[in-house]
């Protein structure tokens, strides 16, 4: 057992516009919990979602699965999802599984914000 | 007792249950307060206990009072008459002991203390040791502490006080009955539970019996695959596919996500492939045909990626399609390691309609294309360090080439040697396919 295996999840907000802040690791044993944030965010508000992956250390196929789904949730009520603060390593994860053609993906919180409609 | 008031407590009876047909699965705490509506078909309470609809609970009244034997079937006669309940009768605790020996459906025991040959409190002891499953309530003097607490600390379920009060009593036995359909439930729950797992068995065996041959080999090319389970079913899978004695597809995929709907989606994605693989038609064609079909009515937004190479080892030109897997590598024959870079695809079962883009490359005699998951780059190691694509490269140009297997049974030698004892979190698997050397003779000669 890793010590790594912990994820906590932080909601702020920037205006109107919830924040997701994980922390830690995305993976088989955490995506489960992280989806059903976002999830949460999605029926509260329906509107854009951030997720700011600046403290996420790894993320596995479980947890791109997880964004693919709420990306898809929030498209039928028109809603968006913007990723922003990705590592190298972490949006090489994006850009392998051809996911950064899909998810919009930003440098920085701002960025991602200032691209929401 | 006033008559009316027991009426209406043997109406009301035994609370209503799980419906006999609702999976006790999925509520292991059915809402147990509900009573049944009085009038038509009233569930009988015998579905609460036992498989069998047709047999009532049954219940041992332990008492030397003669009396009461008659008083009970009077005050139950509605739920006797009904096939809800089932009163036997012993007169001492030696007596019930003979009676649940001879009858092991019967599930409650409601005694007296003050008995002659066995009292209440020594039935109690033997119950506790030979027969946990029986719930037993305990009717004693009103006041008589210190007996009742004697009687709860040897494992009685519940007490009522003498003077028998027939509707406190109902209330007591209803709160007995539910009590032993829960433990019944949880049993059951339990048994799913081992059902489930062996369930799980089944699945890793049969995809560990889908997999294709480990090794492969003609004059023209050589075949080697290993693959490492991790513990749970996973989502890891590579296929070898003979189109000729020179001709062979390769494949190697990762299912998002663990357990069976991996395992499940895993096996789609196979056959899938192979079908359009079997045809003829090249990777990124095949590639895009799978996409369509992975990608109709995804709700779970399950996805694979998927990497699929066709080799013609007579001239050795490989054509792939790279549908967002990791990254292969080629080992050249001198040893130099090369990417085998992406064109810009898509995981499968994502996009409908993506159209998968193709790539082409030679291998010369002596090259091996060499394809992974990344339960080999992610394995982890000693302070949470994974394994990575620099110590994969580094390995792959030190490694003796000269056969397939000499490849991947080293790869999964220094993952192994890397994380020692940390377990495994993901599959582990590696493929090589080599075009041999022997085939430019044979062509040259």
């Amino acid at each position: 057992m890793g010590n790594g295996d912990v994820l906590s999840l932080v909601t702020e907000k920037s205006g109107d516009t919830p924040v997701l802040v994980p922390m830690g690791r995305i993976d088989g044993s955490t995506a489960a919990m992280f989806q059903d944030a976002l999830l949460k965010l999605v029926d509260e508000g329906g509107g854009p979602i951030v997720v700011d992956f600046e403290k996420v250390d790894y993320i596995s196929s479980a947890g791109l699965r997880a964004l693919l789904l709420v990306a898809k949730r929030l498209q039928a009520n028109d809603g968006k999802l913007a990723l922003c603060g990705m590592r190298d390593h972490i949006f090489e994860v994006f850009k392998i599984s051809g996911f950064n053609e899909i998810l919009a993906i930003h440098p920085t919180r701002q960025d991602a914000i200032d691209e929401l409609p | 007792m006033s008559s009316p008031e027991m009426q209406q407590s043997v109406d009301v009876d035994v609370p209503q249950g799980v419906d006999g047909h609702s999976p006790s699965g999925d509520s292991p705490i059915p809402s147990g307060d509900s009573p049944i509506p009085s009038g038509d078909s009233p569930i009988p309470s015998s579905d609460l206990l036992t498989s069998s609809s047709d047999s009532p609970i049954k219940i041992l009244v332990v008492d030397d009072e003669v009396d009461l034997e008659a008083l009970v079937l009077q005050k139950f006669r509605r739920q006797i008459r009904k096939g809800e309940l089932a009163f036997s009768f012993a007169h001492n605790g030696k007596e019930a002991i003979e009676k649940l020996d001879e009858d092991p459906e019967i599930a409650m025991v409601l005694s007296d203390i003050n008995m002659p040959v066995m009292d209440g409190l020594a039935l109690l002891k033997q119950l506790s040791e030979t027969k946990p499953e029986i719930r037993a309530v305990i009717v004693s003097a009103y006041g008589d502490m210190s007996n009742i607490r004697t009687a709860m600390n040897r494992g009685a379920f519940d007490f009522v006080t003498k003077p028998i009060d027939f509707g406190d009593l109902q209330i007591t036995i209803d709160k007995t009955l539910k009590h032993l359909r829960l433990m019944k439930d949880a049993l059951a729950s339990r048994d799913q539970l081992v059902a489930l797992n062996s369930e799980l068995d089944v699945a890793r065996q049969m995809q560990a019996a889908a997999l294709p041959a480990r090794c492969s080999s003609t004059d023209f090319y050589d075949f080697n695959a290993v693959m490492v389970p991790a513990k749970e079913v996973g989502g890891d899978f590579y296929d070898l596919i003979r189109m000729s004695e020179k001709r062979i597809g390769v494949a190697i995929g990762d299912v998002s996500g663990k357990g069976v709907p991996a395992a499940l989606f895993t096996m789609a994605t196979r056959t899938l492939l192979r079908s359009y693989a079997m045809g003829g038609d090249p990777p990124h064609q095949c590639l895009n045909k799978v996409n369509e079909l992975l990608c109709e009515d995804n709700d779970m937004c399950m996805f694979v990626t998927l990497f699929y190479a066709v080799l013609d080892a007579e001239n050795g030109v490989l054509h792939y399609c790279n549908g967002g897997h990791n990254l292969p590598r080629i080992v050249r024959n001198d040893g130099r390691v090369e990417v085998l870079h992406a064109t810009r695809n898509v995981a499968l079962g994502v996009v409908a309609g993506h159209e998968f883009q193709h790539g082409q490359i030679e291998l010369q005699a002596d090259d091996s294309l060499f394809l992974y998951t990344d339960g080999v780059t992610e394995a982890e190691g000693p302070n949470a360090v994974e394994f990575g694509e620099t110590r994969l490269d580094e390995l792959l140009a030190h490694v003796d080439g000269g056969k397939a297997e000499n490849i991947t049974s080293r790869t999964l030698d220094e993952v192994e040697e890397f994380t020692r004892d940390i377990p495994q979190s993901d599959d582990i698997t590696c493929v090589t396919l080599m075009r041999r050397g022997e085939s430019l003779e044979a062509v040259g000669a």
